[in-house]
């Protein structure tokens, strides 16, 4: 990718491997352009979903997991520093919607603040719950039962009260692991919107299963095969001509 | 159509089957309902606001009414004081470092420390409990030179701790490790993760687990013989011998004078524990997550 204008996030010369000797992700180079989203697809077991949980260093609660290379957040190497103030500002939404069951929809929003200990007074609360709510459109079908627990929204509410929940701590990375998989269509459809709209505030990476979600939502795309980055290039460009045999296999369906 | 009279044996079949499972179980109930049975029909007539409020009388006192043809006076008031104090304090040490052992033996499953203290804790749990009161009789009674309720309640802790920590354990175990990761994933460090989201997600299971070790301890009789050894007068004091409702079952059946008591003690002593399981029951329903 030469046309990289604004670069947020440098992935440079990535490895991880799981107990010593399985290689998950192969000296992977990427940037990753501020305020787009950006795709990451390959079949299962390809590496992404890895990838993914090293940029806010998700590995470090496995022993077993080893990451070399270095990872540039703003020109800064994150896995040198402080993995709480990382995860601070690279908020992660999972592939199954997790709110905090025994916290109400409210203290759902504001539980990274309370995890990291920031107490805010109740105007300043009831503001940011409002417009963490009303910027993933949820604020409409929620206000009036803030207090209930988060598990009682559906689950594509669940999601997007989990997007809430990240977005809460004003993160310049957005990290989402195959977010709609659990989802119905219709549900899908609103997170989809809402990540377009949302790109303007902050930087999205995506890993999705699904190429045409890719296709719809995304900026850019990376293809990841076994472990390695196979192709990275601007979405469309990849989709209409892509460069390796590899990822055309894969986009026209013959592997996956 | 020929496979219409297997289709008749399997049905015939599932049918026996089912009766057979039915029956079994009504079996099971039996015992329950006769224990219950015969301790509420001898005991009932006891439980009084007397019975609860009063100290055992002495036998002298109890000799006197029997001739006399009138109820035994006095009740268990002393041993209600002593189990409720013992049971207390054991609890107060026994939930925080049990709960915390019960995160740590989950957190750390894979470590050789957290399995040696996971196999010792069964064996705890598996230990008879006349030998932890007598264990305790030799660390707590010896060197304090004298009997008291606070050996007894050392004896319980040492008991209620590895019920405690199983449940724990367990509970924490089954909680989704997405909870977690999306806890850690906001910046939030690990013990208050642990504290603010695991924690609570698992407290009606640990709550239940809590309750579930109460009602097994109080009415355990054999450590508290070598331990809190028992006493004729409400005392609040731990630092002396106290009584328990079990043990005062124990006092009464080898008292001729005082058999009468057995039943109105047995009848309050398996009510509380009833009551402890349906409390534990109810919150296990109410805070399922």
């Amino acid at each position: 990718m030469e046309n990289i204008v604004d670069p947020i996030l440098e992935i440079k010369d990535v490895s991880i491997s799981y107990d010593k000797n399985v290689t998950a992700v192969k000296n992977v180079s990427a940037c990753v352009e501020r305020n787009t989203i950006t795709a990451i697809m390959g079949p299962s077991g390809c590496g992404k979903s890895t990838l993914l949980r090293a940029v806010n260093r998700m590995h470090e609660l496995y022993k077993n997991i080893t990451v070399t290379g270095e990872i540039l957040l703003n020109g800064e190497n994150i896995l040198t520093r402080d993995p709480i103030e990382v995860r601070r500002n690279i908020g992660m939404v999972f592939q199954r919607p997790n709110p905090f069951p025994t916290m109400s929809i409210y203290d759902n929003v504001l539980a990274g603040y309370t995890l990291n200990g920031i107490s805010l007074s109740k105007h300043k609360r009831d503001d940011l719950v409002e417009k963490c709510l009303r910027n993933v459109a949820l604020w409409d079908e929620v206000k009036d039962v803030l207090n209930k627990r988060g598990t009682f929204l559906s689950g594509g509410q669940q999601q997007r009260l989990c997007i809430a929940r990240s977005l809460a701590l004003q993160p310049e990375i957005l990290l989402m692991d195959e977010p709609t998989s659990a989802l119905d269509p219709i549900a899908t459809k609103h997170i989809e919107d809402l990540l377009v709209k949302l790109k303007k505030e902050v930087t999205i990476l995506i890993v999705t299963h699904n190429m045409s979600q890719a296709m719809r939502i995304s900026d850019r795309s990376m293809f990841m095969f076994l472990g390695e980055l196979i192709e990275y290039d601007d979405t469309k460009r990849m989709f209409e001509s892509p460069k390796d045999d590899r990822t055309r296999a894969y986009l026209t369906g013959q592997m996956g | 159509m020929k496979k219409d009279s297997n289709v008749k044996a399997r049905i015939f079949k599932n049918n026996l089957l089912y009766v057979v499972v039915c029956v079994m179980s009504a079996l099971t109930a039996i015992p329950l309902l006769a224990i219950l049975g015969e301790v509420l029909v001898k005991g009932w007539q006891q439980l009084g606001w007397s019975f609860l409020t009063e100290a055992t009388p002495n036998a002298f006192k109890a000799m006197m009414a029997a001739q006399k043809g009138e109820p035994i006076p006095g009740g268990i008031a002393n041993g209600i004081v002593g189990t409720l104090m013992m049971l207390f304090t054991a609890a107060v040490v026994a939930i925080p470092v049990g709960i915390l052992c019960g995160i740590c033996l989950s957190e750390f499953r894979k470590n050789w420390f957290a399995k040696t203290v996971s196999y010792i804790t069964d064996l705890l749990q598996g230990t008879p409990s006349i030998i932890i009161g007598i264990i305790v009789y030799i660390w707590v009674v010896v060197p304090m030179k004298g009997y008291s309720g606070f050996a007894g309640s050392v004896a319980l802790f040492i008991m209620m701790l590895p019920l405690i920590i199983r449940s724990t354990e367990e509970t924490m175990k089954i909680l989704p490790e997405s909870l977690k990761e999306a806890g850690l994933a906001l910046g939030g460090n690990y013990w208050r993760v642990m504290l603010k989201v695991m924690l609570p997600a698992s407290f009606g299971s640990i709550f239940t687990g809590i309750l579930l070790a109460v009602s097994r301890v109080v009415g355990e009789t054999a450590p508290l013989m070598f331990t809190a050894l028992g006493g004729a007068v409400i005392s609040y004091d731990l630092g002396r011998p106290m009584s328990a409702v079990p043990l005062m079952i124990w006092e009464f059946f080898n008292d001729p004078n005082l058999q009468d008591l057995i039943w109105g003690a047995s009848l309050f002593l398996l009510t509380l524990v009833l009551c402890l399981n349906l409390l534990a029951k109810r919150i296990a329903k109410k805070w399922k997550i």
